[in-house]
């Protein structure tokens, strides 16, 4: 139920962004929050297929993270599970389900990263936020245990 | 500032009377125990229960005065999980920024090549 959802819009057919997520050399493109360089690609997408990726960011912090497939239907979704590398000890894996939908101008993606509470284990401080509380009441009103 | 378990915390929210029980603090400020247990069709020592999963994730304080018990929420360890899931929020969108702008160059790639190769056989016939 500790999830985060994105659904995003994108002007390409679901095909040609299911390859970018799905394949060394498109994660190694687009891989990582910022402009910092993709150092590691590696990803077979079948099931029971691995997929591993190390990037710089640019404040010079490096980060991996792994998985392996649970479901690979081209071009329509995939799932894998997810982790940081170095948190094997912290708790079990998380996992990601992708969904493409094709629309007119290209390909509406449904991002899910879930089971979050499973890696929940490093807390984050010092981060700025601001009163939320009312917002946190209501994600967990709604997502449904 | 208190360093609260954030598996404890998102494991006393997966519960439904916990997370109504929450809501109303939220809205209430405070509540007396036999107030909060008032709507739930569940007996005091259930609802006792709860409160107890609820005090040991720090999300809420108990404080006695003779016999009445005052409940209040403590947010600070839902300010910390949400800052939590923020964070993913954020890394995830950056990141579906990067792969939108990546996917459009090569969807556009891909068209120029079709209309190239349209292009080709239309002067082949």
């Amino acid at each position: 139920m500790t999830s985060v959802t994105l659904v995003r819009r994108i002007a390409a057919r679901p095909a040609i962004v299911f390859d970018a997520m799905t394949t060394a050399e498109g994660i190694a493109a687009w891989w990582g929050p910022d402009e910092g360089p993709v150092l590691l690609a590696e990803s077979d997408p079948r099931v029971g297929g691995r997929f591993r990726v190390r990037f710089r960011m640019l404040d010079d912090s490096e980060h991996e993270s792994s998985g392996e497939y649970l479901q690979v239907e081209k071009p329509e979704r995939f799932a894998m599970t997810w982790r940081w590398t170095g948190d094997e000890d912290e708790g079990g894996h998380s996992r990601i389900d992708v969904e493409l939908r094709a629309i007119e101008e290209g390909t509406e993606i449904t991002f899910v990263h879930s089971r979050l509470a499973s890696e929940a284990t490093r807390v984050s401080h010092g981060e700025g936020w601001t009163g939320a509380l009312d917002k946190l009441v209501r994600h967990f009103e709604t997502a449904a245990a | 500032m208190v360093n609260y378990s954030l598996d404890r915390t998102f494991a006393a929210l997966t519960d439904p009377t916990r997370r109504a029980i929450l809501a109303r603090l939220e809205a209430e400020e405070q509540a007396s125990v036999s107030d909060l247990a008032q709507p739930f069709a569940i007996k005091l020592p259930a609802v006792m229960k709860h409160l107890d999963v609820l005090d040991e994730a720090g999300l809420i304080s108990r404080s006695k005065a003779g016999r009445t018990v005052t409940v209040r929420l403590n947010p600070e360890p839902m300010r910390e999980a949400m800052a939590w899931l923020q964070r993913y929020e954020r890394f995830w969108s950056k990141g579906l920024e990067r792969l939108t702008a990546h996917a459009e160059a090569q969807e556009r790639a891909a068209r120029a090549a079709e209309a190239k190769a349209a292009k080709a056989r239309g002067e082949g016939q």
